[in-house]
């Protein structure tokens, strides 16, 4: 299959058809849209960590002012329907009912607990005060490894047990390489660190709406507006749990706000506005509060990782034992118990050693459910591996890159399988860092740090180094089902021709930020020689879009990108046919170029992709056989993931005597394969950087010991501003990804993956002459100021 | 989020003002840049049954010189303060939330507001501003060092307004205020105005104020009096900075240990004072 | 508001009077009758039905909600549409022309300074303001300018750009 047929458009910085509206103030965000008879809803939630509810008295409520309806988990406990989480990662996997509104016991902080639906918002929320919970505090779980421990109190009574899995792989048994347990007794140098990666807050900007309009009496259908990364697997879910017939729900995610994996769920809150609006029979609209999303929606990360590495003295890996603690948090989310297994084949990073193993127990606490938060899975990954190579530098005393150098694969040893069974498809890693390498000026910063070290400077110098890769692009649905995932990994498009010769494009792929609509456009355009303004891309409403799994896993482009190329291809060989008819010759005579059939040879007579449409529309004189349609349809299900990879640096100053640190300077080179648009592409790079950081430096979910949450608003959960971050020099490399016709890697989560180590690295690098070996995250002033305090006294 | 229900008033005259809230008693609240209140409000934290609006009195809006001081009206917000040239608190107004919030903050609703890591406060201490007060009663005027009572708590009663803030012009004087925090619209850890005057060559006089080093804003006495009369010289400052954290009972918070804030403390008194000196 | 009808905000759950404010939003005269609790955003939001000014937080953090208050950037959702009688606003509905982009617009397009286009208008409101203050900033100032505003996507980078854009291009205007 060759994938593009004229490269104009693809590879392209264009600007994006999606900015005029957004800039103009004309949009349609949830929260934004009115439909007529609309109520809204109020939700009280629980104060308690983990409490009995006794009893709920929604009586007054119901009564105040402007009030159509107040109600609570019992009085909808036949109808409300269940949470479902779709990735039960082992055969005994504990997984407990999640209720969206809660009946007998609340397990989070922030559950919800009982509606008020009025006329107006205001009245709503003044209502919810009137509502009487009756609640006996239970004992909170709180510490992952407290909660494992024999006696622990349970979130979870039914259970007898707070752990939820324990998943394991091993290289040995796998047969992608050999057992560590016997690479044990050779190791000269054995490195054991605990990692603590910190629970995130996903923060996505626009806080989740959702609005149901429910069916006008039988045989009526239902509209559900949301603020949703996944409206197709929203759509499904509610069918599967409520009873809803598939085919009469309507889902729309309209101008959705990233996102960032925080809006990959199926919602509590959209159970309950479901609900609210069948019990009412009139369009209900729920837009949350700031705080209500830091509880509600939610977190990432939260995992403990003990990790062992085994070496050779000249600094070559031989094997490497990861185990974490991952915390789920009261419930399981969609993929909650999946994510540590997204990380789990990416431990060994770049390099080729030949031993592996990896366990993970996922842990039950009263806190708000974890589940995917930008990389999920990978970040975790990628800082373990590059933290503890930067410890193997130290360790055999020679420069962290050098000790990379000596174990990553080389460009000319691709396709590579790796011990965690992957295959990589291509890389170019000497050449990637070479870039970076030159860019950042690192010989002259380590000469730099060398005389700051030497003068004893209060303002210490640290390179930090992440030379990552990750899988994305999610996808192969086998290797999904190998893993008990529920759903499939394919994505679908279809593209139609007007009778004019314009271009409809449907995708199964659900932006929110990523200019699906400009890159979307870029390729049908090659692919059928129109111009980019003559497409438009469709999406998000599983009325135009029957068929998508959605946007997340840095999927849209490496998966949904090239259904959307399948389509274009069956579109372009139907019109292959009507051009030879048109042009009186066979189908085999014809070629395509320049955005036009001719027949080979003689160039002066061609049919564009529009005279095919037009003939099509009046079908007057179509060849025998052939449907007067120029339309099609294609699923794409790739046969492997896709492996971004890059080098990223950054040269950190650490102030000794404040702990202070501020990035001086910031540089990725990224590999994301062939590019359509590089503008989108170096976006999505800076965001994800800033998120990396973010983890790095900033933000961190705390609570108390009662199991509230203290961070919870944008006034103590510190997100970064401008003025926080550095700027950032980015630049690529170009090695096409071999697994799919495009050559497209994902970029979507790449930045946040190798982000996080090049900081934490950076100021460790700093520091290490005084033995500092580790700064927890995130790296606050204190924090660092603390590690260097230990160390000196 | 949205408030719970309130009436409101918006007097223009300092005793209408002053009268409203008597009968309020303590249903009542003022509302000055509504930075800090609304905030509250939206979160449901406070319900008062009427707010007190203090934007229609302009006359408390404007910086003018009285002698020796300057009197800065309450209402001045912290953006007209961060251009103004008044010592100290045009450097420190410039640090305080962020852009909007500074077109909307007020001087006096910062000060009567009380957070233990408010900026303004710290630098009202270090200057000994005089703060004056409007009540039923008529007019007084209290020392910034007995203004601050505790953590958002202040000498003025229910039914009293802070109306004008007094400074001294602190001619021949050099300030600076350094602050650390979280991020850049971030309340501070820990903060420090100082204030230095010389005479030949050497500190005559010099004036230190931490913030959040406790539930109000701190005088650092102990700098001060080993600063006083030592040459101005990198040693000497820092080893009167050491004493910092004397006397002081800062907060353990999510953001920062009382531990840290007392080591930041001493780190940032010094390097205050040498930043007011110029070294 | 205009019209020949209009409901009014149903019976008040609290007793107290509703206010008639009359405010300039993006040059035209707005009156409306409000509780004294409704904030400054929400009137513009959802009675006014300008939408384009957005609520991302409780506690005056995120700057998504920023609109110029007689041409100086305040944060919406912290202030009372009550105080805002009498007042002049502008919204990110009042910034370009008819048929033309305000420079500000052009440059966040020109440099992809935005990806889902949440924080966008507030941004580009907050940046207006300090072009007019600071019509050749640095982009060290305009970080600093901005830092009453997140955005969760773009890392700020192309944000800072799209403004040093939109600075450039000002200045070539007046100049000619």
């Amino acid at each position: 299959m060759t994938a593009v047929a004229e490269n104009t458009e693809v590879g392209r910085a264009r600007l994006r058809k999606e900015d005029a509206r957004l800039l103009t103030g004309r949009t349609r965000w949830t929260d934004n849209i009115a439909v007529p008879g609309m109520l809204h809803m109020a939700i009280l939630r629980s104060p308690h960590a983990h409490a009995r509810i006794n009893s709920v008295d929604v009586s007054a409520a119901a009564a105040a002012p402007n009030v159509v309806a107040a109600f609570c988990g019992k009085d909808v406990a036949e109808t409300q329907g269940v949470l479902a989480c779709a990735w039960p990662v082992t055969e005994d996997i504990v997984m407990p009912t999640y209720l969206p509104l809660a009946v007998t016991e609340v397990r989070h902080v922030g559950e919800p607990v009982a509606v008020v639906v009025a006329r107006d918002r205001a009245s709503a929320v003044d209502a919810l005060q009137l509502i009487e919970v009756d609640y006996d505090p239970l004992p909170v779980v709180l510490d992952i490894e407290a909660a494992l421990a024999e006696g622990s109190p349970l979130v979870h009574e039914d259970k007898g047990t707070n752990k939820c899995y324990t998943w394991v792989f091993d290289s040995a048994a796998a047969g992608s390489g050999g057992d560590v347990a016997g690479v044990v007794a050779d190791a000269e140098i054995t490195i054991k660190r605990r990692y603590v990666q910190q629970r995130l807050i996903p923060s996505f900007m626009e806080p989740r709406s959702v609005i149901v309009e429910p069916a006008a009496g039988e045989g009526g259908s239902w509209t559900v507006y949301s603020a949703t990364q996944i409206p197709h697997i929203l759509r499904f879910l509610l069918a599967a749990t409520t009873g809803t017939p598939e085919h009469k729900i309507r889902v729309i995610a309209p101008d959705v706000g990233g996102g960032f994996g925080g809006k990959l769920a199926v919602t509590p809150e959209e159970w309950i506005a479901f609900a609210a609006a069948n019990r009412v029979g009139r369009p209900v609209k729920y837009t949350e509060t700031r705080s209500e999303a830091m509880v509600s929606a939610h977190h990432g990360r939260d995992v403990i990782q003990d990790l062992t590495l085994y070496a050779k003295r000249d600094g070559t890996v031989t094997g490497l034992d990861v185990k974490l603690l991952a915390n789920m948090g009261a419930y399981l989310g969609i993929v909650t118990p999946g994510v540590p297994l997204l990380g789990a084949f990416m431990y060994n990073g770049i390099y080729k050693f030949p031993a592996y193993r990896f366990e993970c127990t996922g842990v039950f606490t009263t806190t708000t459910k974890t589940d995917a938060y930008r990389g999920a899975g990978r970040p975790e990954a990628t800082y373990a591996i590059e933290r503890i190579m930067d410890e193997l530098a130290a360790e055999v005393g020679i420069d962290p890159m050098e000790v990379r150098r000596r174990n990553w694969i080389r460009h000319e040893e691709f396709p590579f399988g790796t011990v965690a069974g992957l295959t990589y498809d291509s890389g170019n890693y000497e050449a990637a860092t070479d870039k970076a390498m030159q860019l950042l000026g690192y010989d002259e910063l380590r000469a730099e740090q060398a005389a700051r070290r030497e003068s004893n400077d209060p303002k210490q110098l640290g390179i930090g180094i992440s030379t990552y890769t990750e899988m994305c692009g999610l996808a192969p649905s086998r290797v999904l089902g190998a893993l008990r995932y529920g759903a499939g990994g394919w994505e679908s498009a279809s593209v139609r021709v007007l009778p004019t010769g314009k271009v409809e494009v449907v995708t199964g792929s659900s932006p929110h930020g990523q200019g699906h609509v400009t890159s979307w456009s870029q390729i049908v355009a090659d692919q059928l020689g129109v111009p980019f303004d003559d497409v438009e891309v469709l999406h998000g409403d599983t009325r135009t879009s029957h068929k998508g799994l959605d946007t997340y896993g840095s999927r849209s482009l490496a998966v949904g990108g090239i259904a959307l190329v399948m389509a274009s291809q069956k579109v372009r060989e139907k019109a292959r046919v009507i051009a030879a008819h048109m042009l009186e010759c066979s189908p085999d005579d014809v070629e395509f170029a320049d955005g036009a059939f001719r027949v080979k040879g003689s160039p002066e007579a061609s049919k564009t992709i529009a005279d095919c449409a037009l003939a099509v529309f009046a079908a007057h004189n179509l060849p025998d056989g052939v449907e007067p349609t120029l339309d099609s349809e294609a699923t794409f299900d790739p046969e492997g993931f896709s492996f971004p990879h890059g080098t990223h640096l950054c040269a950190i100053e650490v102030d000794t005597e404040t702990g202070e640190v501020a990035i001086r300077q910031y540089v990725c080179v990224d590999d994301v394969g062939r590019v359509v648009n590089p503008l989108i592409v170096e976006g999505q790079v800076h965001g994800g950087v800033a998120q990396g950081i973010a983890q790095a430096l900033y933000e961190e979910a705390v609570y108390d010991a009662e199991g509230n949450l203290l961070t919870s608003s944008f006034a103590d959960y510190t997100l970064p501003s401008s003025a926080d971050l550095p700027d950032i020099v980015s630049d690529r490399t170009e090695t096409p990804a071999t697994s799919n016709p495009l050559g497209v890697k994902g970029v979507g989560e790449a930045g946040t993956i190798a982000a996080t180590p090049a900081v934490v690295n950076a100021i460790v690098d700093a520091l290490r002459p005084f033995g500092v070996i580790d700064v927890q995250m995130p790296c606050t002033p204190e924090r660092v100021w603390r590690a260097l305090k230990e160390v000196i006294a | 989020m949205i408030p719970a229900a309130f009436d409101y008033i918006r007097p223009s005259t300092v005793e209408d003002a002053v009268n409203a809230l008597a009968d309020a008693g303590e249903e009542g609240k003022v509302l000055a840049g509504g930075q800090s209140l609304l905030p509250v409000l939206r979160l449901r934290l406070a319900a008062p049954a009427l707010l007190v609006d203090l934007g229609g009195l302009s006359q408390l809006r404007g910086i003018r010189e009285d002698g020796d001081m300057l009197v800065i009206g309450a209402m001045t917000t912290h953006a007209e303060l961060a251009a103004s040239s008044v010592p100290l608190l045009a450097q420190v107004a410039a640090t305080v939330g962020d852009r909007q919030v500074r077109h909307r903050g007020t001087l006096g609703g910062s000060l009567s507001h009380a957070d233990p890591a408010g900026d303004l406060p710290t630098a009202a201490v270090a200057l000994d501003a005089q703060m004056v007060l409007a009540g039923p009663h008529g007019r007084r005027t209290v020392a910034a060092s007995d203004f601050f009572v505790d953590l958002f708590t202040t000498a003025l009663a229910p039914d009293e307004l802070l109306i004008e803030v007094r400074v001294p012009k602190l001619q021949g004087w050099q300030t600076h205020y350094t602050k650390v925090g979280r991020t850049a619209q971030a309340w501070a850890t820990v903060a420090v105005a100082a204030a230095v005057r010389r005479e030949n060559g050497s500190i005559a006089q010099a004036r230190v104020a931490l913030t959040n080093m406790g539930p109000t804003p701190v005088r650092a006495s102990a700098v001060e009096q080993a600063l006083a009369g030592v040459a101005v010289d990198g040693d000497a400052i820092a080893a009167a900075a050491a004493h910092a954290a004397e006397g002081t009972a800062p907060a353990s918070d999510t953001t920062a240990s009382a531990e840290y804030r007392s080591h930041l403390a001493k780190v940032l008194t010094r390097r205050a004072l040498l930043a007011a000196v110029g070294r | 508001m205009s019209g020949l009808f209009e409901e009014i905000h149903e019976q008040p759950a609290a007793d107290v009077p509703t206010r008639r404010v009359s405010i300039t939003v993006n040059g035209d005269k707005r009156v409306a009758q409000v509780e004294p609790r409704l904030l400054l955003a929400h009137l513009l939001r959802q009675g006014l039905k300008l939408t384009g000014t957005h609520t991302g937080c409780d506690t005056t953090n995120c700057g998504a909600c920023t609109v110029l208050f007689d041409g100086k950037p305040i944060k919406s959702c912290t202030m009372l549409a009550v105080q805002a009688d009498g007042h002049e606003v502008t919204t990110v509905e009042g910034l370009a022309g008819a048929s033309e982009l305000h420079p500000i617009q052009e440059g966040f397009k020109d440099e992809h300074g935005l990806q889902c286009g949440f924080c966008t208008p507030g941004m580009m409101l907050a940046a207006k303001a300090l072009l007019e203050e600071n019509p050749d900033p640095t982009e060290d100032e305009v970080r600093w300018a901005l830092s009453g505003n997140l955005c969760r996507c773009t890392g700020y980078q192309n944000i800072v750009k799209s403004v040093m854009w939109a600075a450039k291009k000002m200045q070539a205007q007046s100049a000619s």
